[in-house]
């Protein structure tokens, strides 16, 4: 520091020098947008616009089209139900799980924490696999969903698991957050007043927590309409049956069925794009309550 | 860590604990287990499972090119993330809120989408895809391929550590430093580099860590040759589907030790930077 002073004191920069930093300061400034802008350019921008001009040129309106045969029909309401099912199963355990995490001390907490954050580091084959070596045939428990007739593996029971598993951490670490920032002053005030644990739970802690659920909701969906390596695994994309959004996507390219292909990545996009939007809302709203 | 009155005062119900009890099993009926199928499978022959996946030249070659795209991604990350949420943050550009949009898209978009669309621009029938075939680079189907593709789904780890801690950065202090005629190289190596490294760096190494498990936008993307663009992610799907389970195992007990580690690591730097902000 010491230096510092004593060179800004001997050296006192002229005007002519200041006006020249400026500019320099000034083209620095411009360089690094520019860097960053083609850098953003390349990386996100350039395949985002790709896509929108493949489509101009196929046309819209065939690629859509041909999302109409009762194959690409079956896949996209099998991804609907799939979100669906994960939205509400993860949203209930989610706020579970974030509440025992935050709010109580138990021996498994350090564990449960750490498992809430493990899918964010598992590859999605991974998950398939996973689940693969418990209900498969050669599998865990393989010989005894055969017995009882039990299909999981290639049928609707492992798809939904995989899409559990790797759409878990969101609601959790976003419920969560929330709960440890708000602390407990409002729940104590609501229980001195005489609020029972229940009334407590409606009337102060998930509307303190809504919106932070509804990120959680939001992110889980986009999640699971996006899943692809665990239930491609978990079931084989046998078309009518177990296909979903995306492998359905992967097979068309496969069998070079450009136009369902495209449609159905378009489809996607424009979900995600719209989940996103919300996302977008969520996230200022969520500030404002903080 | 709470204070003991309120401890008292909403300690868990009946209820409250029999809901625990059920979210803690869930979890580990659905996480733990599986993951403990895959260890079992894995490791299961002790350290020949190592040697399963040196002694393969082909897994060897998968394996490392995960590694080496991973890692060159995580550090274009640090670099260019920071740059970015430097622009965002101090910069008052046009359509600001749009770019931010943008970068949390790749949160949003299935990954597999996101390879379709590279392979829609760099693809061998598109015009820039003919063009750098023409120049022997090749983008689809071979190894800068892989890069962009693992860029697209990771680009937004980095700027949206950095960002709040730069908006938390007291512009005081730059003023400080500036006045004692400190250079803009100084001012950034002595007040900002010391604030943001930490963040930079852990959500680096997160943004490695989740390269080294994608699948969905690498498969359309990279073609999948072996010894050549065959990612380890890819590797363990092949020997899931020529029934050899227990190499694939084998690769994925690797890939989640080192994203575990990466993981642990990230989160001790994080606490480092806690530590600093306190």
């Amino acid at each position: 520091m010491t230096d510092l002073t004593l060179s800004s004191a001997t050296a006192l920069p002229t005007k002519a020098q200041a006006a020249q930093k400026l500019v320099r300061e000034r083209l620095g400034q411009r360089a690094l947008v520019a860097v960053v802008g083609l850098y953003l350019a390349v990386v996100l921008g350039a395949p985002l616009v790709a896509m929108v001009c493949e489509l101009a040129q196929l046309g819209a309106g065939d690629a859509l089209l041909s999302l109409l045969r009762p194959n690409a029909l079956a896949a996209l309401r099998m991804s609907l139900v799939l979100s669906a099912l994960s939205v509400v199963i993860n949203s209930v355990v989610g706020v579970v799980l974030a509440l025992a995490i935050v709010r109580h001390r138990f021996a498994l907490r350090g564990v449960v924490n750490a498992l809430a954050d493990l899918p964010l580091a598992v590859s999605p084959v991974m998950v398939g696999l996973a689940f693969l070596l418990l209900f498969g045939r050669d599998g865990w428990f393989g010989t005894a969903l055969d017995r009882f007739d039990i299909k999981i593996v290639f049928g609707f029971g492992g798809l939904l698991l995989g899409t559990l598993f790797v759409a878990l951490p969101y609601t959790v670490r976003e419920v969560a957050y929330v709960l440890e920032e708000l602390g407990t002053s409002e729940e104590e005030a609501a229980a001195t007043l005489g609020a029972s644990p229940t009334q407590i739970f409606w009337r102060v802690t998930l509307p303190n927590i809504r919106f932070a659920l509804g990120y959680g909701v939001l992110m889980t969906l986009a999640r699971s309409m996006g899943e692809f390596g665990a239930v491609l695994v978990l079931g084989g994309s046998i078309a009518g049956q177990t296909q979903t959004a995306t492998t359905f996507i992967h097979d068309a390219i496969e069998e070079r069925a450009t136009n369902s292909a495209y449609g159905m990545a378009v489809v996607l996009a424009l979900f995600s794009i719209g989940a996103l939007l919300s996302l977008e809302w969520a996230k200022k709203r969520r500030k404002v309550t903080r | 860590m709470k204070p003991a009155a309120a401890a008292y005062a909403l300690a868990p119900t009946r209820t409250g604990r029999v809901l625990r009890h059920a979210g803690v099993l869930y979890i580990l009926a659905l996480v733990a287990l599986p993951l403990l199928a895959v260890l079992w499978f894995g490791v299961a022959d002790g350290i020949d499972t190592l040697r399963h996946i040196a002694g393969s030249s082909t897994a060897r070659a998968a394996l490392w090119l995960t590694l080496w795209t991973s890692t060159l991604v995580g550090v274009l990350n640090v670099l260019f993330g920071t740059a970015t949420a430097w622009v965002l943050v101090r910069y008052p550009i046009p359509g600001k809120s749009t770019v931010s949009a943008l970068l949390d898209l790749p949160l949003a978009i299935p990954t597999l989408v996101a390879g379709v669309m590279l392979a829609i621009l760099y693809g061998p029938t598109s015009v820039l895809g003919h063009e750098f075939v023409l120049l022997g680079m090749p983008i689809i189907f071979a190894q800068p391929g892989i890069v962009l593709a693992l860029l697209f789904v990771t680009v937004p780890f980095v700027v949206r550590a950095v960002e709040p801690v730069l908006s938390e950065i007291d512009l005081g202090e730059e003023e400080a430093a500036k006045t004692l005629g400190a250079s803009p190289l100084q001012i950034f190596r002595t007040v900002y580099l010391p604030a943001i490294a930490p963040a930079a760096l852990s959500s680096g190494i997160r943004s490695l860590g989740r390269a080294l498990g994608e699948f969905g936008s690498v498969v359309v993307v990279a073609g999948n040759i072996p010894m050549r663009t065959l990612t380890a992610p890819v590797f363990i799907l092949g020997e899931i589907e020529s029934g050899a389970p227990r190499m694939a195992a084998a690769m994925s007990v690797v890939l989640l030790a080192m994203a575990l580690a990466l993981h642990g690591l990230a989160h001790v730097i994080e606490g480092k930077l806690g530590a600093l902000h306190d």
